[in-house]
């Protein structure tokens, strides 16, 4: 008889609504199942968790507190611009996996400013050479995966991936001897963003939406983005018409690299003043989900960033209410980016089920 | 008159997202019976055959073999209804023997190569091949690997063989010797189906033809009750005129010059010996040979896109009367000479154009670096879109779609469109018709024509002889990377031709001796 019951057919026709239509409906079936998952795990009322979701991410917004408004923002920014830090890479499919190290790189970079030339330099020169530093350290720790790939095409993914493990111990070692022994930095109070009105986000968060729409310009418009399009989609291609492949792999990874330097800045100038091993926690492997399920558009990363951060953020607070602990919140989170992982499956290709065979069985 | 059918499709409907590959097709080949499948390129040929061998499977209809009714769903249960396909693409590991290919995958219980051999000379004798079993694959001509895939299935007993087209990358000669093996399995009682585009072949080799065109099952004739004009209309659906018409060149001077060129490939083999020829304006050359002999290198080489060990390529240019020497030159260096170039590559998605990219971006590779902004400026490119859509008839539902959507036909206007848009001096193509349906490929031949017309020096690299004979003015004959001979094409035949495309191999025989 007939073993195979259903197969599968690969289409690229689905009207685009449809499809949006299809990630649409996954992400809130996606959060209606984080919701049951968490009321039968912490044995609150589904309405209760809800409700604690939406303090954890708004805090109490509808007072008129808005800080727990602007921490969400925050956390988008930072998720948001190592997203589109590694954009214009992946648009190469230059598997750029080493966003962890490049932004911690760049953090370094500011905090070594920070110490060193805090009382040296006048304020904006200051936060100048924090800035042109942290993206210089950025770009170095991308651009040597690419000089390698470019010049004897080695795998970037393994190489982007074990420099993130080089930055990690440097960070460690920088800590160890700025600590004094302790895996803590204090606070420093030198080049620190200015806080606006009373709020020290608001920099950071102007900053990421402006290379929000830079970088969308940059892919659509311009000559450069051009160039990445065509040696992502072929090599021969670029050969064909004279792009100098290697030229553009080195200059793309420079301006990745660059990008991530930024984030490092943010998070160590911008936020937190110190730095630690953990400073970017893994969101430079969250960004690739992000860069991926944006379909490179920077727009729609901001949607899929914020769909995730208010996730994380809220069953963390719903986990933190029923004494359950962070790992928690990152299960979930888990399960919703594998949902809609798992939804551009259907939205590529259709299942048949071979019906026919049982009208000739009977 | 009841004779058994060896196999019999009913109602085979394959649907491939909207496109509809097969729509309920029937189809009946018997034992002891060469029929051909014909139909242009993207008729269903190919999809009909993978759903027999297992490759596919269908989403609706039977197949009955032998009368019973068949479940093909993996190339493994093809073998065991002894049906065997020959693929146009290979499928041999390079580094093995012809004997370890044929028994790879095989589960006899014990590996005995010597005796597997012995059974292959055993079948070569029978059918008459020429074959040495311990050769390794990559030692191999196309003619010798082809020969490999046949016996590979005839081993695992298979006495339904399908060939999709087998004769693409073959010399006249070599196919003559492999229609001669063909019959001699059908009077062995076996049935052979082959598909094919070419219609004399058909005519010469087969006992029926079916014909399908767009998917559909048109019908099946006797050849012998039949001719080339019925078939035609038979796939095309209308009556096509099947004439190019040849114009003497017009003053022609030489505009490329290519002296004593070598190159070597990325493994250090000589690619490329010792060219020389001249490509004059406003003539057509033709350049024929077996696939792989160095015509795409040769091509490359004159685009800046192949290193070139020694030797001259000169171009005269018509407008200031100066030679510029184009060797290792890069593609921008050469536009930035002033040396209007273009080249419609073999592998059109793959060089030629982007294929994720639409019709308005893939006009600006060639033009996009222009001006100093460092935007792109996408109104001329889209204007030029739309102008192509409208002269060469592209059907597509607009210029913003990818042009990986759009058929091959439609692919290769956009390409052959842009390159003739750059107002070409030399117009270099490869295979520039390969996949595609009659009336785009005489739509292709007509704007060469045009341009040799226009006073451009057309190179025309073709795998199809009779085409190249009707084209071309002048045709060079390239085999294993050295010339071995230029003829008129005014005068020429077939024969001469595939003479001279298997010239250099024998000579490199004597020469070993």
């Amino acid at each position: 008889m007939n073993k195979t019951f259903f197969h599968v057919v690969k289409r690229d026709d689905m009207p685009l609504w449809k499809a949006w239509l299809i990630r649409g409906a996954t992400i809130i079936i996606a959060i209606l199942l984080v919701g049951i998952i968490s009321t039968v795990v912490t044995g609150k009322g589904f309405g209760e968790t809800y409700e604690k979701m939406f303090l954890g991410v708004f805090g109490r917004l509808f007072e008129g507190k808005t800080t727990m408004l602007w921490k969400y923002l925050q956390d988008i920014a930072i998720l948001l611009s190592l997203a589109l830090a590694l954009t214009p890479a992946f648009k190469m499919k230059f598997w750029n996996c080493g966003a962890e190290g490049q932004a911690l790189m760049g953090g370094l970079a500011s905090i070594i400013c920070m110490i060193e030339l805090g009382d040296k330099l006048s304020y904006p020169l200051l936060i100048a050479t924090i800035a042109v530093t942290s993206m210089l350290a950025g770009a170095l720790w991308g651009v040597i995966p690419a000089i390698f790939k470019a010049v004897f095409n080695t795998n970037e993914t393994l190489f982007t991936l074990m420099m993130n493990y080089i930055a990690t111990q440097i960070i460690a070692y920088y800590v160890y001897i700025k600590g004094g022994g302790s895996n803590v930095i204090n606070p420093v109070a030198a080049g620190n963003f200015p806080a606006v009105g009373n709020n020290k986000y608001f920099v950071n968060i102007v900053i990421v939406a402006a290379i929000t729409v830079a970088m969308f310009i940059y892919l659509k418009y311009s000559k450069q983005g051009y160039e990445i399009s065509v040696v992502g989609e072929s090599h021969n291609t670029a050969r064909y018409i004279g792009i100098d492949v290697k030229k553009v792999i080195i200059r793309t990874m420079i301006i990745s690299g660059a990008l991530c330097g930024i984030t490092g800045m943010l998070l160590v100038a911008g936020t937190d003043h110190s730095i630690n091993i953990n400073s970017v926690g893994g969101q430079g492997f969250t960004a690739i989900l992000m860069s991926w399920l944006g379909q490179f558009n920077p727009f729609i990363m901001v949607i899929m960033t914020a769909i995730v951060v208010f996730l994380r953020l809220g069953v963390a607070k719903v986990a933190d209410s029923a004494q359950l602990n962070s790992s928690f919140s990152e299960i979930m989170v888990g399960i919703v980016i594998l949902m809609l992982v798992g939804c551009e499956f259907f939205i590529h290709y259709s299942i048949k089920f071979n019906k026919h065979k049982k009208e000739v069985a009977e | 008159m009841t004779k058994q059918s060896a196999i019999e499709l009913k109602n085979i409907t394959k649907v491939f997202g909207k496109v509809v590959a097969n729509k309920n097709v029937n189809l009946t080949a018997y034992r002891g019976e060469i029929l051909s499948i014909l139909g242009e390129n993207g008729s269903g040929k190919t999809t009909l055959m993978n759903m027999i061998s297992g490759i596919y499977f269908p989403d609706e209809g039977q197949i009955f073999i032998d009368g019973q009714e068949a479940v093909i769903a993996s190339p493994k249960d093809a073998f065991k209804y002894k049906i065997g396909m020959i693929h146009q693409h290979f499928k041999l590991v390079d580094a093995f023997s012809a004997a370890e290919n044929i028994v790879l995958g095989l589960n006899e219980g014990k590996y005995d190569l010597k005796a597997s051999t012995e059974k292959i000379k055993e079948i070569s004798s029978q059918y008459g091949f020429e074959i040495n079993p311990e050769k390794k694959i990559y030692t191999m001509s196309v003619s010798e690997k082809q020969t490999v895939e046949i016996i590979k299935v005839l081993y695992r007993g298979a006495d339904i063989l399908i060939l999709d087209e087998p004769t693409a990358v073959l010399t006249p000669q070599e196919t003559e010797r492999l229609f001669s093996i063909l019959r001699r399995m059908r009077d062995d009682g076996k049935c052979i189906i082959i598909i094919t585009h070419k219609l004399h072949e058909v005519l010469s080799l087969s006992d029926k033809v079916a014909v399908l065109r767009k998917g559909e099952y048109v019908g099946t004739v006797i050849t012998a009750e039949t001719n080339e004009s019925e078939l035609t209309e038979m796939m095309v659906g209308k009556k096509v005129s099947l004439n190019i018409d040849r114009s003497e060149p017009v003053d022609p001077v030489p505009r490329l010059v290519i002296k004593d060129l070598d190159c070597i490939d990325r493994n250090g083999i000589k690619i490329l010996d010792d060219i020389s020829f001249t490509a004059n304006s406003g003539e057509i050359l033709g350049i024929a040979g077996i696939a792989g002999s160095g015509q795409r290198e040769l091509l490359e080489a004159i685009a800046g896109l192949q290193q070139v060990q020694c030797g001259e390529i000169v171009y005269n240019d018509p407008k200031t009367g100066k030679e510029e020497n184009l060797r290792n030159k890069t593609p921008m260096q050469i536009r930035d000479l002033g040396v209007r170039l273009s080249f419609v590559p073999e592998d059109r998605l793959g060089m030629g154009l982007v294929g994720n990219m639409d019709i308005t971006d893939n006009m600006m590779l060639r033009s996009y670096r222009k001006g100093r902004s460092v935007f792109l400026e996408r109104k001329g490119p889209k204007d030029l879109a739309q102008h192509i859509i409208e002269d060469l008839e592209v059907v597509t539902p607009g210029a913003s779609t990818p042009v990986r959507r759009l058929s091959g036909g439609n692919v290769q206007k956009v390409l052959v469109g842009r390159e003739i848009a750059a107002a070409p001096t030399v117009l270099m193509a490869a295979y520039p018709v390969r996949g595609l349906d009659i009336n785009s490929s005489y739509l292709i031949y007509n704007l060469l024509n045009e341009q040799k017309k226009k006073g451009v020096a057309v190179i025309f690299v073709g795998e199809d002889l009779d085409v190249l004979i009707e084209l071309c003015d002048r045709i060079m004959v390239i085999g294993s990377g050295r010339i071995t001979g230029t003829v008129d094409g005014r005068t020429t035949t077939k024969e001469e031709i595939g003479l001279l495309m298997t010239k250099t191999e024998q000579q490199g025989e004597v020469q070993d001796e």
